[in-house]
């Protein structure tokens, strides 16, 4: 049940083994994993940086995890999110969800992922070749997460 | 009184990071106070974005939502973690 907000990269491989812990109840664990990609709407990114909200960041995701864990029947859950300065191809944010059957946990991973997106208070800001600019918030974004809101929540 | 965040973008364009504001009695909810800090006219008007989010006392709520003396309110545009 780790939640972390660090300006410090992390090794997606190590929290990974981290999450199933030698717990032998766990049958699965599904992560996600995303990175600063090159490209976004045709511009060349050269760094990327991410602002928060500091006093209701972990506030937020701790919320998100409570409610992939009344929906799921998951063993644990890992959020883990960077801020400030980051450079292609480092990884931003990594989500891990652990459970006895594979189901649970690859619904709660994307689950977690799509609320995210929608409901933590992160913004990115892009460097790229033509200046910078703050990313703009995406509708499909918001499309993805409202489909948890009405009957995939009684699919399990 | 009431603390008020302005957070990225909006930050970046009010140059104002928190302001507190007296508190008035006229105010029910957040949107009220949305609608004084845009009366005051350019660049508080950035506040108009359709897409604005708040949060009261660092939860994420609608603009619909009450408020009392004290509280902490944050305006920002749509979030982009992740």
């Amino acid at each position: 049940m780790n939640i972390r907000v660090q300006i410090a990269p992390f090794d997606p491989g190590a929290e990974l083994n981290a999450v199933h812990a030698g717990d032998l109840s766990v049958g699965a664990v599904v992560s996600f994993t995303g990175y600063v990609r090159d490209i976004n709407q045709d511009a060349a990114i050269q760094e990327l940086f991410l602002e928060h909200y500091p006093g209701m960041t972990e506030k937020a995701l701790a919320k998100i995890r409570n409610e992939a864990m009344q929906r799921w029947p998951l063993i644990g859950v890992q959020i883990l999110h960077r801020v400030g300065a980051l450079s292609l191809a480092e990884p931003i944010v990594f989500v891990a969800t652990s459970s006895m059957h594979r189901e649970a946990a690859f619904a709660a991973c994307e689950f977690i992922m799509d609320y995210l997106k929608t409901r933590a208070p992160f913004w990115k800001k892009e460097q790229t070749t033509s200046g910078a600019h703050w990313v703009e918030g995406r509708d499909s974004d918001q499309q993805a997460a409202a489909r948890w809101d009405t009957s995939e929540k009684d699919t399990l | 009184m009431l603390n008020v965040q302005f957070l990225a973008r909006y930050r970046e364009q009010l140059n104002c990071e928190s302001e507190q504001l007296a508190w008035s009695d006229k105010w029910q909810t957040i949107n009220d106070v949305r609608q004084f800090l845009i009366a005051r006219g350019e660049p508080w008007t950035i506040l108009n974005d359709p897409r604005i989010m708040c949060a009261r006392n660092q939860d994420v709520c609608s603009l619909q939502e009450p408020l009392k003396s004290g509280d902490e309110l944050a305006f920002f545009p749509m979030v982009t973690g992740g």
